[in-house]
């Protein structure tokens, strides 16, 4: 498949301060990536150095085949191909819904032009405010014309910046799954910006990890979830805690955690590893003869969050049933599942 | 106010004919050519000001955003007269261009300065201030995303400029040249010195002239019906400023300006401002030294004195009246006191002429009535009790700059949030406690400032004063124009800078504001 989209060696600095460092990351066309990383960790600044209002320091981005970003040259933003949806929406206040759209058609002649304008309303179902001014929209409304506006000059890539902070929590994972389909539908290359793993496991067929100015890992959302290359990414993704954790050379475990299979470790394995530890992988058993202090619990609905106390004192969490209601100070029977449990070696 | 508007339904008198047959329409499309020209030219230089401060990057930016701010020092009456000394037959330059090309009276062509054009000019120069701080702080809030949005869908930044930029500044823009209007229809020194027959000069004309006092009232009510139009189109955009407000994420990258652009840029802004204040400050100091020893006599204290503390009282009674206001407001903000307030601040917009012979008139038949009873009763002539009195005068500038106090110890009291007092009062603070530490270290800034600026107004106010002051009772401001109305420019020149330099202190309050601004910081 065609590179679409592809970042070469990306670095920006501000100030001699690296904001971006090293970025290598492409998409092939009618792709959707997703840069997720926690605040401050360049990836605003890397979707802003693709739309052209960031100038490199070192690398390339080329776009479509044609380099739009080098140390030498950045292409003006407005001489790319590029659609954007601003974290606020940054609609014009001053032009109602249907002149926001046409604001970027100005290389089609006007019957043209009002027949992309129907295309895009229809594409969003926002026929019926055409006419309305951006403050009597709702915030889901403005979100949808902000993605109109941006997609209506074709554009090679649509770039997403935190697209759903300004909504409601509930409005947020629905509205990512309906743009999914949206943009799948309709084949556009896009790359969205977020911290919340949640958006981008909806929206996203590849997500590049970042963490202080680096990507650290670029994988499926189901990989990156399930196999995490880093402490960092464990950390970052899902829920869970990593506990350090002695361990022999058959692969028995210290605090009576069990046995890992002896083919799933490293070779280089010394007598401790560090052992990312998922919710669902304590389960709750009454005829376990394992029992851990419980130290909190919260009340989820329908399941209940255990945190339990190992023999040496660190704590893991456990999912159980939300029926399953033991009083803080008792013990939890339970039982660990380390199929999928995830091994780092020490540093 | 309610005086002029009264005087609507008294019978035209046959004064009113004459005038309606003679000089309305010269008031009317004088007036009407004056608006226009000052909306365009504070327009414009207020725009550019701004635009260049705000969104752009060259050297001397830094200096020039409060620099842009120094006209406001300089009264429209002051800069009237200056320019003409500068610029009149017998003014240095056309003397040195005499002297140059050995012309003559006539030989050339020299536009006059003392015309409506000259007029336009004048108060352009001044008012362009009111036009630059709205929209310069428009253009600072304006959401940089929404301009970056318009540069990814393909416009160039000088595109982005007209087509977002300035749209979304309309709001603000309007509001300033509603406030410069407001000024220039209140405007009465300019227009009288360089005798353009306006409205203010007609009230004047029709008061003193020919002592028609109803018809002179019916006139302001005619003058109302502009300001009127005027206080609407300002509100509205303030409505309107409501939606188009975004505050801006992070710093705006301001637009860099290379080799000729900055150097065209720092050439404008300069001239602006040396046109605006430099040159005419220049030469009043200049006029104003040549034989300071004689001017600096008995007289000219008595006349500082006279100023500063009618300006003094003014300021005080301003402050304790727009502080007994804004407390009412707070807590009982029913509507009928809300319509009260709104109704006092509308004074500033209500020109200093309009203000005085609504005060005027009806003070003037209370005295007449008081006269006459008691000299029927005991006997005794009071004469005119109130009339031309200091309190009336005192009276006449609260209704006009109380709005000025109550806005800004309004603003103060509404950073101090009611979740402030109930948590005070709950921990065990008594009202006058919550009052003594709470509120008037919070409010201690938005009081002085109150003050200040009343003080100032007060002190550079023209029509009021000449109408309304007792007897032999000079202040600077009437001095300053009795002085230039007799050719003395040189004598009225130091008056005049004393105004200019004390008109300078609300500049720099306004100018600290904008240095400690987030914005500016680099």
């Amino acid at each position: 498949m065609n590179k679409q989209l592809i970042l070469d060696q990306v670095t920006v600095q501000y100030n001699a301060l690296a904001a971006v460092s090293d970025a290598t990351f492409s998409l092939a066309e009618g792709e959707i990536g997703c840069l997720l990383g926690p605040s401050g960790c360049g990836k605003t600044t890397l979707l802003r150095a693709i739309a052209g209002f960031e100038p490199l320091t070192s690398g390339t981005i080329s776009l479509h085949g044609e380099h739009i970003s080098t140390t030498k040259r950045t292409q003006a933003p407005e001489d790319r191909a590029v659609g954007m949806v601003f974290q606020d929406f940054a609609l014009f206040p001053h032009l109602n819904v249907r002149d926001n759209i046409a604001f970027g058609l100005n290389k089609l002649s006007s019957s043209e032009k009002t027949q992309r304008i129907v295309e895009m309303l229809d594409l969003v179902s926002l026929v019926s405010v055409a006419e309305r001014f951006p403050h009597e929209l709702s915030g889901g409304q403005q979100q949808r014309v902000a993605l109109a506006r941006a997609l209506a000059p074709s554009p090679q890539i649509l770039l997403l910046d935190e697209p759903f902070s300004n909504l409601d929590a509930e409005l947020r994972t629905q509205l990512a799954a309906e743009i999914r389909t949206l943009l799948k539908k309709n084949k556009v290359t896009a790359l969205l910006v977020t911290h919340d793993q949640d958006e981008a496991f909806a929206m996203a067929d590849k997500i590049a990890l970042l963490n202080a100015g680096k990507i650290v890992q670029i994988d499926t959302p189901y990989k990156l979830y399930h196999k995490p290359g880093s402490l960092f990414a464990a950390d970052f993704i899902g829920k869970g805690t990593v506990i350090n954790v002695g361990i022999d050379a058959a692969g028995l475990l210290g605090n009576n955690l069990g046995s890992l299979s002896i083919n799933a470790l490293p070779e280089d394995l010394g007598n401790t590893v560090k052992l990312l530890v998922r919710p669902d992988d304590i389960a709750y058993d009454e005829t376990s003869d394992t029992k851990l202090a419980i130290v909190s619990k919260s009340f989820l609905g329908p399941n209940y969050l255990y945190e339990l106390a190992l023999k040496d004192g660190q704590r893991v969490p456990c999912l159980t049933h939300s029926h399953i209601d033991i009083p803080v100070g008792n013990e939890l029977p339970v039982r660990f599942d380390l199929r999928h449990v995830v091994i780092f070696n020490p540093d | 106010m309610l005086v002029i508007v009264a005087s609507l339904l008294q019978p035209f008198s046959s004064a009113w004919q004459h005038l309606f047959d003679t000089v309305l329409q010269d008031y009317i499309t004088n007036s009407l050519l004056l608006m226009a020209g000052v909306g365009a030219g504070t327009l414009i230089l207020g725009v550019s000001a701004a635009w260049l401060t705000a969104m752009c990057e060259f050297p001397g930016r830094k200096i020039l955003s409060w620099a842009f701010l120094l006209p406001m020092a300089m009264p429209a009456y002051i800069i009237a007269y200056t320019y003409t000394g500068i610029l009149d037959f017998s003014g240095p330059i056309q003397t040195a261009l005499r002297e140059a090309y050995g012309w003559q009276f006539g030989d050339y062509y020299f536009p006059e300065i003392r015309s409506l054009g000259g007029a336009i000019c004048m108060l352009s120069l001044v008012l362009y201030p009111y036009v630059y701080m709205l929209v310069r702080v428009a253009f600072l809030e304006q959401s940089t995303a929404v301009l970056e949005a318009s540069r990814s869908l393909g416009k160039k930044p000088w595109q982005t400029l007209f087509l977002v930029a300035l749209p979304m500044a309309r709001p603000a823009i309007v509001a300033g040249v509603s406030l410069a209007l407001m000024e220039t229809l209140a405007d009465y020194g300019t227009v009288a010195y360089f005798g353009v027959s306006s409205f203010t000069t007609g009230i004047f004309r029709t008061w003193y002239g020919l002592g028609e006092l109803t018809t002179a009232a019916q006139l302001c009510a005619f003058l109302m019906l502009f300001v009127f139009a005027l206080i609407m189109a300002e509100r509205w955009s303030r409505q309107r400023l409501r939606f188009h407000h975004h505050s801006a994420q992070k710093k705006m990258a301001r637009l860099q300006l290379n080799g000729w652009r900055s150097m065209l840029a720092m050439s404008i802004g300069s001239l602006i401002v040396f046109l605006g204040f430099v040159l005419p400050a220049a030469q009043l100091s200049i006029w104003a030294s040549t034989g300071w020893q004689e001017k600096l006599n008995a007289e000219f204290l008595r006349l500082l004195f006279n100023s500063f503390s009618l300006a003094a009282i003014a300021a005080v009674c301003c402050l304790l009246v727009a502080v007994f206001l804004a407390y009412t407001k707070r807590v009982f903000a029913s509507r009928i006191e809300l319509g009260a307030v709104a109704v006092a601040s509308l004074g500033y917009a209500v020109p200093g002429t309009v203000i005085a012979v609504g005060v005027l008139i009806p003070v003037a038949w209370l005295d007449n009535q008081i006269d006459f009873l008691s000299t029927t009763w005991f006997d005794y002539p009071t004469g005119l009790l109130i009339s031309g009195t200091i309190g009336l005068l005192v009276f006449a500038y609260l209704v006009r700059f109380l709005s000025v106090a109550l806005n800004t110890v309004d603003s103060g009291l509404t950073a101090i949030k009611p979740s402030i007092d109930e948590s005070a009062r709950s921990l065990g603070a008594t009202p006058s406690r919550v009052l003594r530490r709470i509120h008037l270290p919070i409010l201690r800034t938005s009081l002085l400032t109150a003050l200040l600026l009343v003080f100032v107004e007060v002190l550079k106010e023209l029509p009021t004063t000449l109408i309304l002051r007792p007897f032999n009772f000079n202040t600077l401001a009437v001095r300053t124009y009795e002085l230039a109305s007799d050719e003395r420019l040189m004598d009225a020149a130091l008056p005049a800078l004393a105004i200019v330099i004390i008109g300078l202190l609300p500049v720099l309050l306004i100018t600290k504001s904008i240095l400690n601004e987030p914005f500016s910081n680099e």
